[in-house]
């Protein structure tokens, strides 16, 4: 990262790079949503002014609260996981250690209000500093954006005055939160670049849903970079400039122009049915977590919802979502995709992302520990609550279920037992469902592989997922950085797990399809057709990239690729096979094919 | 003279932010002083964030004392919510 400290002052121009979390590309003016930066004045007042010192503080204090109420009232339905964190600022606003401390100290100091709540602020953050449990060590945010609110009030900026931004603005934080998004004019926002976050982190995922920039992880850029300048965001290769020079903007001008085109004309096409020229078809989902999502899936040409994440109604919270909450999201997704089919799957936590409504003891290895359905077995009010609502929604549209980290047929057969209570509970309360809903498994764990061929006859369908499928079979954890760059989809070895899965499903009759990243990497759909995948799942901006390839393939020809990587010894062998593959049958499609597809949409 | 009472964080998550938010809150509707005492550490418990930073797991043993003209009524009332486990579902 190219981070000098003086350019701010002489106003020239600044490169800074992050992780690219949603792509595109922005050219505008910055608005900085900082809080953390924020100067505060020291002033002493006199002594006849204490009373309305306090008075003024007392009225922001007042018209914070009532902020909060209005964005209390004015909630969308999806947003209802919020009012809880909005219930608890307003309790925090009131809360003696900030208020009566401030007028404690602006009585007794004669300072003015700004200074006094800071101060309460900082003792708050030392006291709270000191909590083990993180989750509530982290409520400090919470304090943190209600104090903030009370300053923008004092300080008369009124807190994020998005609303009334007319012009669009690039977003610049240091991080934003489910409460900052709530707020913010989507309309208005070109990109948000913000110094916190990863690609999984909150703003990066409203950014995909919103198909707009972001660049997340940039370290400092608050504190170089002032409301009104210029920048660039290039959210394909996390590249930013603020003040960009003439030959920047122009650049980017250009890119920005290739991109939309590029992005227009695959999504001209996204619509198309993905059929190979030898007549092959392959049915092309989507990947999701939230409904706002659903815009840009459908958008891009997603034939139906292949994998609905549900985790994330479940995590950033410390109680357990109803059945009612569930089935409002579902029925969401499920209304808003039909007649397209939404395959929902089941609470996969446990592994990587931990709930703190449901606490289990630590675990030395989470990822082979009590997790995903595992622990919906063990906890069965859990999975109750979610077989339930997804029965209850499967009267209203198109849906399967999918369950994560099956290892053998038993599992199957306890689900289909508690299935069976949740349906005569369903009818002797006389709810309607749909007694056919198809059910399906993860095929991700290496025994069910293995087991594949009598899985089969269990259930209606397989998902295969690619992520834990190499993590569990190559004895690979991802996130440790010694091992990481042996996890590898070319692997000859995952190649003939994923054939024999496929092969398993075909002879019983079933869908196979595959949710995992493999299956969202254009350079790898030749494999997915050769394989015969009925179906294939991925995150939306990939969708119209694989349609396209997968008109351009041939499916005959993809088969015999398949076959020759069967019996490659090596990854690398097996690379040079598919590269070999790629430049004699796809020349055209290098700009998609390569791994650094989007940056090629420039030229 | 203060009145005071023992009481056991039963719920399993102890006392986190929304049963710390319910505590201050149900405190905050009594007109005597009501506090919180753990380890001989004592908190307004009035405060959501007093209630909070004294960090209340599920087995913590707590002594709540009040003062004033409804302590009673303020203690049973406490003690009641805490010993439902907060009547949530965790």
């Amino acid at each position: 990262m190219t981070e000098k400290m003086t350019e701010k002052d002489n106003g020239g121009m600044l490169h800074m790079k992050g992780i690219s979390a949603s792509p595109g590309v922005a050219i505008g003016r910055v608005f900085v949503l900082d809080r953390r930066n924020r100067r505060i004045f020291k002033t002493y007042i006199a002594e006849h002014e204490v009373e309305s010192e306090v008075q003024r503080l007392r009225a922001a204090v007042q018209k914070a609260g009532e902020q909060i109420q209005a964005m209390l009232r004015s909630m969308q339905d999806e947003l209802r996981e919020h009012i809880a964190i909005l219930e608890t600022h307003q309790l925090m606003l009131k809360d003696s250690m900030i208020l009566d401390k401030s007028i404690d100290m602006i009585q007794r100091k004669m300072v003015n209000a700004e200074w006094a709540l800071d101060h309460s602020l900082n003792h708050v953050r030392r006291l709270f500093g000191h909590i083990q449990d993180t989750y509530i060590r982290e409520r400090i945010h919470d304090v943190e954006d209600v104090v903030a609110r009370i300053q923008d009030i004092l300080s008369g900026t009124q807190g994020i005055p998005m609303e009334q931004h007319t012009n669009p603005v690039v977003v610049v934080a240091h991080d934003l939160s489910p409460a900052d998004t709530i707020q913010l004019n989507r309309k208005n926002v070109l990109a948000f670049v913000t110094e916190m976050g990863s690609r999984t982190s909150h703003t990066a995922i409203i950014a995909r849903s919103l198909g707009i920039p972001a660049v997340v992880a940039v370290a400092g850029v608050t504190k170089y970079v002032f409301t009104g300048e210029d920048i660039v965001v290039d959210g394909i290769t996390g590249d930013i400039f603020i003040r960009p020079d003439e030959d920047i903007i122009a650049h980017y001008t250009d890119k920005q122009a290739c991109y939309i085109q590029h992005r227009q004309a695959m999504l001209l096409q996204s619509h198309l049915p993905a059929v190979t020229a030898d007549g092959f078809s392959v049915s092309v989902q989507a990947n999701i977590e939230l409904a706002d999502e659903l815009d840009v899936a459908i958008a891009s040409g997603a034939e139906g919802v292949g994998l609905l994440r549900t985790e994330f109604l479940y995590v950033g919270r410390n109680d357990l979502p109803s059945e009612d909450e569930l089935f409002q999201a579902y029925f969401e997704c499920v209304k808003r995709m039909s007649p397209k089919p939404v395959t929902i799957r089941t609470l996969d936590v446990g592994g990587d992302k931990f709930l703190s409504s449901l606490p289990v003891s630590p675990q030395t290895n989470p990822a082979l520990g009590l997790r995903a359905i595992r622990l919906c077995l063990k906890e069965i009010d859990l999975f109750f609550t979610q077989l339930r609502a997804i029965y209850r929604v499967s009267a209203f549209g198109k849906l399967r279920i999918l369950f994560p980290l099956i290892s053998g047929c038993s599992e199957i057969q306890q689900i289909k037992v508690h299935l069976n209570s949740v349906k005569e509970q369903l009818r002797a309360e006389g709810i309607p469902f749909d007694e056919d809903v198809k059910l399906g498994v993860m095929i991700e764990v290496p025994t069910a592989v293995m087991m594949a061929d009598l899985l089969a006859k269990e259930v209606d369908f397989f998902s295969i997922g690619t992520n834990d499928l190499i993590q569990y079979s190559m004895a690979i954890d991802r996130v440790n950085e010694h091992v990481a760059h042996l996890y590898d989809p070319l692997h000859p070895g995952i190649l003939r797990m994923i054939h024999r899965s496929v092969e398993a499903g075909r002879l019983q009759g079933i869908q196979v399809g595959m949710c995992g990243e493999m299956a969202g990497e254009p350079a790898y759909t030749p494999i997915m057709v050769g394989m015969g995948l009925d179906e294939i799942s991925m995150n939306a901006d990939s969708i119209p990239k694989v349609k396209h390839i997968i008109r351009r393939c041939n499916a005959g020809l993809c088969r015999e690729l398949v076959n020759r990587l069967l019996t490659a010894c090596t990854s690398q062998e097996a690379r040079e096979i598919l590269e070999d593959f790629l430049s004699r049958y796809l020349p055209d499609e290098r700009q998609l094919t390569h791994p650094y597809l989007c940056d090629a949409a420039r030229h | 003279m203060s009145n005071e009472i023992h009481v056991t964080i039963e719920n399993r998550l102890g006392l986190h932010a929304r049963p710390a938010a319910r505590f201050s809150q149900l405190a905050s509707r009594f007109a005597s002083d009501v506090w919180l005492i753990k380890d001989g550490k004592r908190v307004d418990a009035k405060s959501i964030l007093e209630v909070l930073t004294l960090a209340c797991p599920a087995g913590t043993r707590l002594t709540i004392a009040a003062e004033g003209p409804d302590e009673l009524e303020a203690l049973t009332a406490l003690q009641v919510l805490i010993e439902t486990g907060f009547a949530e579902y965790d």
